[in-house]
């Protein structure tokens, strides 16, 4: 199947019970086939009249409990990032798919791009952390779209998965386990009967995560996307903004070794470090294997999320590598964020999108490396 | 709020079932003030909202509390759909005839011609007739009241509680301050006067009726009461079982 198939298989795996999207290329197969199947499952396949509905009805099924799923591409994500801010103010846990074309504006719709990377990162306003996973082939389209929802659920929190055309429309072999099989992280839930005096942004402490309490079971919760105190109401003072939102920001940074996940290639003795992901790190690991056969000490760090950075994993490389390159399907969006964390320059293998990299000028830029 | 609150009483709908939700403004506040559960989200975006909440959750009893700016301008577009659609939500529309909470700015049910911060010199667009826009829509159950008529209001919402399908209860208020000032209806009980002399009740519910779109400003009647009862299948996702 393709990977836009294998994603929508893997939110039905998963149990997503509710899916809002309007149709827009690459993504629509997501929708399409979720069209299929989610009406044998009891769930819930509803078109929108635009992306910021869509957004919006998501987030709403997923405050009734349901695990709630859109997907779009670039130009629908740049309206989805209004309720995207919402999603992460009010803790809506929900899965967003954007298999990403060639941008900005329209641009080219059926062809590939990688360059919503700092549109996912920053394209809401104000400040967040965000999380984000790459998939590089079908069964990864399945599986990061599991663990997209176990995360969502586990960490309260909207979780987006980038793809790329290349990969949404790419037909491979998918292996889908048993039901049993598949792993199932739940959302956190109080631990009380239901009271008025219940307070639902009240974090634990171990994880800053509050249990979730979700429509209709009687605790009479407020959610609103004004800053609020634990109760969950309005509170207009700088003192509990500054709480909230640095809450919200190190919920995520710490449980990041939790979230993120990369894959190391001929890592050990590597001297020069190529860093990519999603359709982009297939054309590196083929430059890389051609490479080692030359005998020059490479290696690929692929990165699985890309949101948040995984900055331990660049502070290790700092002082054992002495050169990177990162290959990726915009004009240098990774880069710096591999530039910030091994304070080494970048070697950047760049197209703006529209067709995916090939192995050949990744190999060049590690051979002028070596 | 007090119509919505008696109207949840006399419901027999459990009170754990009444979900409220809101968008921006003064009327969208009315979320935060209920001890039920209620969901305050983004300019424009609560119809969407209420639906994906309805549709996940059959049993709960959705209502959408907002005003004219957040209803018909931002979110107009989600309003026609979801009427559209039919999908089993409340919507009670607090219509002040502009974007009070901002300070008075005009908006799509502005009158022609009347002054706010935005239109100093006479508002230059025509405004919705709401109660034509929601029948062509297709909304299941259409009526106007304004805050003067608190028993027709109150039964109106409990009667949109036993009508499956889209609803959409408008209910003139006065804002003296954003709104009246500027056109010589300064103080609120003016305003309640006015709707007291004025309002006549429709009696063929004909909206296409030109005389529909309000005026305030203007000596002529003000249509209140029921324009659409109809009972079109709510909005039902496809189930294949």
């Amino acid at each position: 199947m393709n990977g836009d198939e294998a994603c929508a298989e893997g939110a039905v795996a998963a149990g997503c019970s509710f899916f809002a999207g309007y149709p827009i290329t690459p993504s629509t197969e997501v929708s399409e086939h979720l069209a299929l199947r989610l009406p044998e499952v009891d769930g819930v396949y509803i078109q929108m009249e635009d992306e910021l509905a869509s957004m919006a009805a998501v987030l709403g099924a997923s405050a009734s409990g349901a695990r709630a799923m859109t997907a779009t591409s670039g130009p629908g994500l740049s309206l989805m990032l209004e309720n995207l801010g919402l999603g992460i103010f009010l803790e809506l846990p929900c899965v967003l798919v954007d298999v990403q074309r060639g941008s900005p504006s329209t641009g080219l719709p059926t062809m590939p791009g990688q360059s919503d990377i700092m549109q996912v990162r920053w394209g809401s306003h104000g400040d967040y952390e965000i999380v984000a996973y790459a998939p590089w082939s079908p069964q990864e389209m399945f599986d990061l779209t599991i663990l997209s929802f176990n995360v969502a659920d586990r960490y309260r929190l909207p979780v987006l998965l980038m793809a790329d055309e290349v990969v949404g429309h790419m037909v491979e072999r998918v292996v889908i386990p048993q039901p049993d099989q598949i792993e199932h992280w739940g959302r956190k839930r109080p631990g009380t009967p239901p009271s008025d005096l219940f307070e639902p942004f009240r974090p634990d402490d171990n994880d800053l995560v509050p249990p979730m309490v979700h429509a209709g079971e009687g605790y009479h919760v407020h959610f609103t996307g004004l800053t609020h105190d634990e109760r969950g109401y309005p509170q207009m003072s700088a003192e509990t903004h500054h709480q909230l939102v640095t809450r919200l920001i190190e919920k995520v940074r710490l449980n990041a070794k939790d979230i993120t996940r990369a894959e190391s290639y001929h890592m050990t003795d590597a001297r020069i470090v190529v860093v990519s992901y999603g359709c982009t790190a297939r054309s590196a690991h083929h430059a890389v294997r051609e490479a080692r056969q030359m005998g020059i000490p490479v290696g690929l760090l692929r990165l699985i999320s890309i949101w948040p950075f995984p900055d331990h994993l660049f502070e290790k490389l700092r002082e054992s590598a002495d050169s990177f390159i990162v290959a990726e399907m915009n004009l240098g969006q990774i880069s710096r964020e591999v530039e910030r964390c091994t304070r080494h320059s970048v070697k950047g293998v760049y197209h703006a999108g529209g067709a995916m990299i090939p192995p050949k000028p990744i190999l060049t830029a590690i051979r002028e490396a070596a | 709020m007090r119509c919505y609150a008696q109207a949840i009483l006399d419901s027999e709908i459990p009170i754990d079932n009444h979900v409220v939700v809101s968008g921006i403004g003064c009327s969208g506040r009315v979320a935060g003030y209920m001890n039920i559960d209620s969901y305050h989200t983004t300019h424009g975006r609560a119809i969407p909202f209420a639906t994906g909440l309805k549709l996940a959750n059959p049993d709960l009893m959705v209502t959408v509390f907002s005003g004219d700016g957040d209803l018909v301008a931002i979110g107009g577009n989600h309003l026609i759909h979801t009427a559209r659609r039919n999908v089993d939500i409340k919507v009670i529309c607090i219509n002040n005839f502009n974007f009070g909470m901002t300070g008075g700015q005009a908006g799509p049910t502005t009158p022609k011609g009347a002054r706010a911060t935005t239109a100093p010199y006479g508002n230059p667009e025509l405004p919705f007739n709401l109660m034509y826009l929601l029948a062509a829509s297709g909304a299941n159950f259409v009526s106007r009241w304004t805050v003067l008529h608190a028993r027709q209001v109150k039964q109106d919402i409990l009667n949109s509680f036993s009508k499956p399908g889209f609803t959409f209860i408008e209910v003139l208020a006065p804002c003296p301050v954003g709104f009246g000032k500027s056109n010589n209806i300064e103080d609120g009980l003016k305003e309640m006067k006015v709707y007291q002399e004025r309002c006549s009740l429709v009696s063929n519910g004909d909206v296409r009726d030109k005389d529909l779109v309000i005026d305030l400003r203007k000596e002529k009647p003000i249509y209140v009461g029921k324009f659409v009862d109809d009972d079109r299948p709510p909005y039902q996702p496809t189930r294949i079982l």
